[in-house]
């Protein structure tokens, strides 16, 4: 199995350290992993903010990009969301059928449901709360949406206690957004600036020492909050504790 | 690229304390929802089946009410269609002039606030009255409702207190809501048994039997029946439900979902007049046969009005009903006031972070938050994109289109770290606002590959 490695564009430009250690990861898993050159963008922004026409040209570009793999697996549960479920629809405009959308995984997703991990080397001996992103809960199923009455589940939790020393937790408000949903940050600045603070606050009556996650736009949200009011937490994204030590 | 929303917003929360009260207050009631929906094991079928009832009767409107007709007029009552607004409100000003009517009592309905019937009636020299006391308390305070089940959720009871000294002479700074509510109850009492004709809306409107049924937990809108010989009830025409068994589904739903509780403290069921008395029955279009012709948007007509999209709603909770442009506020807002007239209210459509929290607790499976991305999509053609959002999209749209340029940008791109404070936290950066910027990294992961420092 050929996985193509999804590093979307912000993460290539500001959190490069998510990549390597999601290649770390998959590496020491045994499996085959490249990452396709020149990567940019899913389109995503653009869509959010109703221009979704200019993303056309870039899902067609990752379609090419990805080609040759089996699957897709990125570190961002959101670009993976997007592409898993408004790409078709995208690309069906230009006449393109989307492979991508049948293939691509958050690697939380891959790990868990593909991968079946059972055991990691990792070790974090710290006090972690879990990050459910929206589009990881709601649109990818990380975990079971609050809003749902079906029983509990957490896809992340589950990878998180394969880490050796760690103590994970959930803020009281388990789903609630951060507040970032791309250009709404801009947009409303006001309300989104106070959501983020009202997560933030949330994740550290916890007595947690880090806010992990599936997803670096609400991490870097949070982050960015968290380094205005110099708040005592600080963020972390998920893989890069699954692949400590590595 | 502030809208009219995101302004109003910025005032709401100038007052966190009070931002934060509200923000607290309903999600409460999200929580007391939860509580009640995971005590019912078979709720996530109940919703499913809901939709599924729904999309039905809204795709047999010709037929249901039709039958809905004929039944509610052998049961003696008097039918009546209004295609619009103001054919509603004629309507109700001739049953008024017919009975010689002066005075009207109310009980809740947002569909007369739809219909703005209140000041058209007050313009025409009518009195109406609010029996329900959150709308009370509004009429009293010259407000509109800010919530659609809780129309008074945004004012403490402190404000209310102070409003009830001037207009019922309470005691001063009395705002125990016990107190308080005996001395509208005592107010309304006269108000009851004197009114010249009762006015409700419906909850449903059942078919095969031709009754309506209204939810109310005061028992307002039953007192406000009780007296007066004439009744009208009005409703929109997506409120019809097959029959009984069908309307048992969303009894079950629409309490649980809209305030946490297990059924509202009473659900009537009117089929006839009372004896040598009128009842009349509106049945409303006013848009909403615009809206079956609208695949994207069909699903609005599920809404069976329980409000718990807004008190999900993290952007809703921190900005207040007021901040929206329509009169429902909230995603579902959002979404009927766009089919209304998607000039006039666009400036809604920003007050979503797409979390799609309501999609997923609305009980008749409306795709909220899927269809508030599908407006944003028609915004540019309407005229309505925000030149700004248009700019920065355009520009990433080129510069990621173009990965030699974007890996050049990212090369230059940590200069930005370093940039004095004042030229990257300025008045033109609202993500400086309340954030850091992230800072960009000095190789990107691109790089770090080529140079095969990832192995």
């Amino acid at each position: 199995m050929k996985i193509g490695l999804f590093i979307p564009c912000y993460i290539n430009a500001i959190y490069p350290e998510v990549g390597v250690a999601s290649y770390k990861l998959l590496k020491s898993l045994g499996l085959d992993v490249d990452y396709p050159l020149d990567q940019t963008c899913c389109g995503q922004p653009m869509a959010n903010a109703g221009f979704e026409h200019e993303s056309a040209g870039l899902a067609l570009r990752m379609e090419e990009l990805f080609r040759p793999y089996d699957y897709v697996v990125g570190p961002s549960a959101s670009c993976v969301a997007f592409v898993k479920e408004n790409h078709p629809g995208i690309l069906e405009k230009a006449g393109h059928v989307c492979m991508n959308s049948k293939k691509i995984y958050d690697i939380c997703e891959f790990l868990h449901d593909i991968v079946k991990v059972k055991e990691l080397k990792a070790e974090f001996p710290h006090k972690v709360s879990i990050h459910n992103s929206c589009h990881g809960v709601r649109e990818l199923h990380l975990s079971s949406p609050s809003e749902r009455n079906i029983p509990y589940y957490s896809k992340l939790r589950d990878l998180l206690s394969l880490v050796k020393g760690i103590e994970i937790f959930e803020p009281k408000r388990i789903d609630e957004c951060c507040g970032f949903g791309g250009m709404f940050a801009i947009e409303e600045p006001d309300v989104s600036v106070c959501m983020g603070q009202d997560k933030v606050k949330d994740h550290m009556s916890t007595g947690a020492e880090y806010i992990t996650g599936a997803d670096s736009s609400c991490l870097m949200h949070m982050e960015g909050v968290i380094k205005r009011g110099n708040l005592p937490i600080k963020t972390i994204h998920i893989v890069e504790i699954l692949a400590s030590g590595l | 690229m502030s809208t009219k929303h995101s302004k109003a917003a910025a005032r709401f929360i100038e007052n966190r304390k009070q931002e934060a009260w509200h923000d607290e207050t309903l999600w409460m009631v999200r929580a007391k929802r939860d509580k009640m929906s995971h005590s019912l094991p078979e709720w996530e079928r109940l919703r499913e089946l809901a939709c599924e009832i729904k999309l039905y009767s809204n795709s047999h409107l010709d037929v249901l009410l039709e039958e809905f007709e004929k039944n509610a007029t052998a049961n003696g009552a008097i039918v009546h269609w209004a295609k619009d607004a103001a054919e509603h409100n004629a309507i109700v000003e001739e049953i008024l002039q017919q009975h010689k009517a002066h005075t009207l009592i109310k009980s809740k309905s947002m569909l007369t606030e739809e219909c703005g019937m209140n000041d058209y009636l007050f313009g025409k020299g009518y009195d109406i009255i609010e029996s329900d006391l959150g709308e009370r308390i509004l009429q009293w305070m010259k407000l509109h409702p800010s919530h659609i089940v809780m129309p008074a959720i945004h004012i403490k009871r402190q404000e209310v207190g102070e409003m009830m000294e001037r207009v019922l002479g309470t005691e001063k700074g009395n705002s125990d809501p016990t107190y308080l509510t005996h001395a509208v109850r005592k107010n309304m009492r006269e108000k009851f048994l004197t009114a010249d004709v009762a006015m409700t809306g419906a909850n449903f409107a059942v078919a095969s039997t031709g009754e309506i049924v209204v939810c109310t937990n005061e028992g307002n809108a039953d007192m406000g029946t009780s007296f007066p010989n004439v009744h009208i009830a009005t409703f929109g025409m997506e409120k019809i439900v097959p029959d009984r068994e069908s309307l048992g589904v969303f009894t079950r739903l629409l309490a649980r979902s809209g305030t946490g509780q297990p059924i509202t403290s009473y659900t009537s069921h009117y089929c006839k007049p009372k004896e040598g008395g009128e009842f009349h029955i509106i049945i409303v279009d006013n848009g909403r046969s615009d809206i079956l012709a609208r695949p994207d948007h069909i699903r609005t007509l599920n809404c069976i009005r329980c409000g718990e999209c807004m008190n999900t709603c993290p952007v809703y909770r921190r900005s207040g009903g007021y901040s929206y442009t329509y009169f429902i506020p909230g995603p579902i807002g959002i979404n009927l006031g766009m089919l209304k007239d998607p000039v006039k209210y666009s400036d809604n459509v920003s007050a979503c972070s797409l979390c799609l929290s309501c999609s997923n607790v609305c009980p008749v499976k409306i795709d909220l938050g899927e269809q508030i991305y599908r407006w944003r999509q028609d915004l540019d053609k309407i005229g309505k994109a925000s030149t700004e959002k248009k700019v920065m999209s355009g520009g990433m749209k080129f510069l990621m289109e173009r990965p030699k340029l974007f890996n050049t940008a990212l090369k230059f791109a940590p200069v930005v770290n370093k940039m004095p404070r004042f030229m990257i936290y300025n008045a033109l950066n609202a993500w400086g606002k309340g954030r850091e910027l992230p800072a960009f990294a000095k190789q990107s992961f691109n790089e770090m590959w080529k140079s095969n420092k990832i192995k």
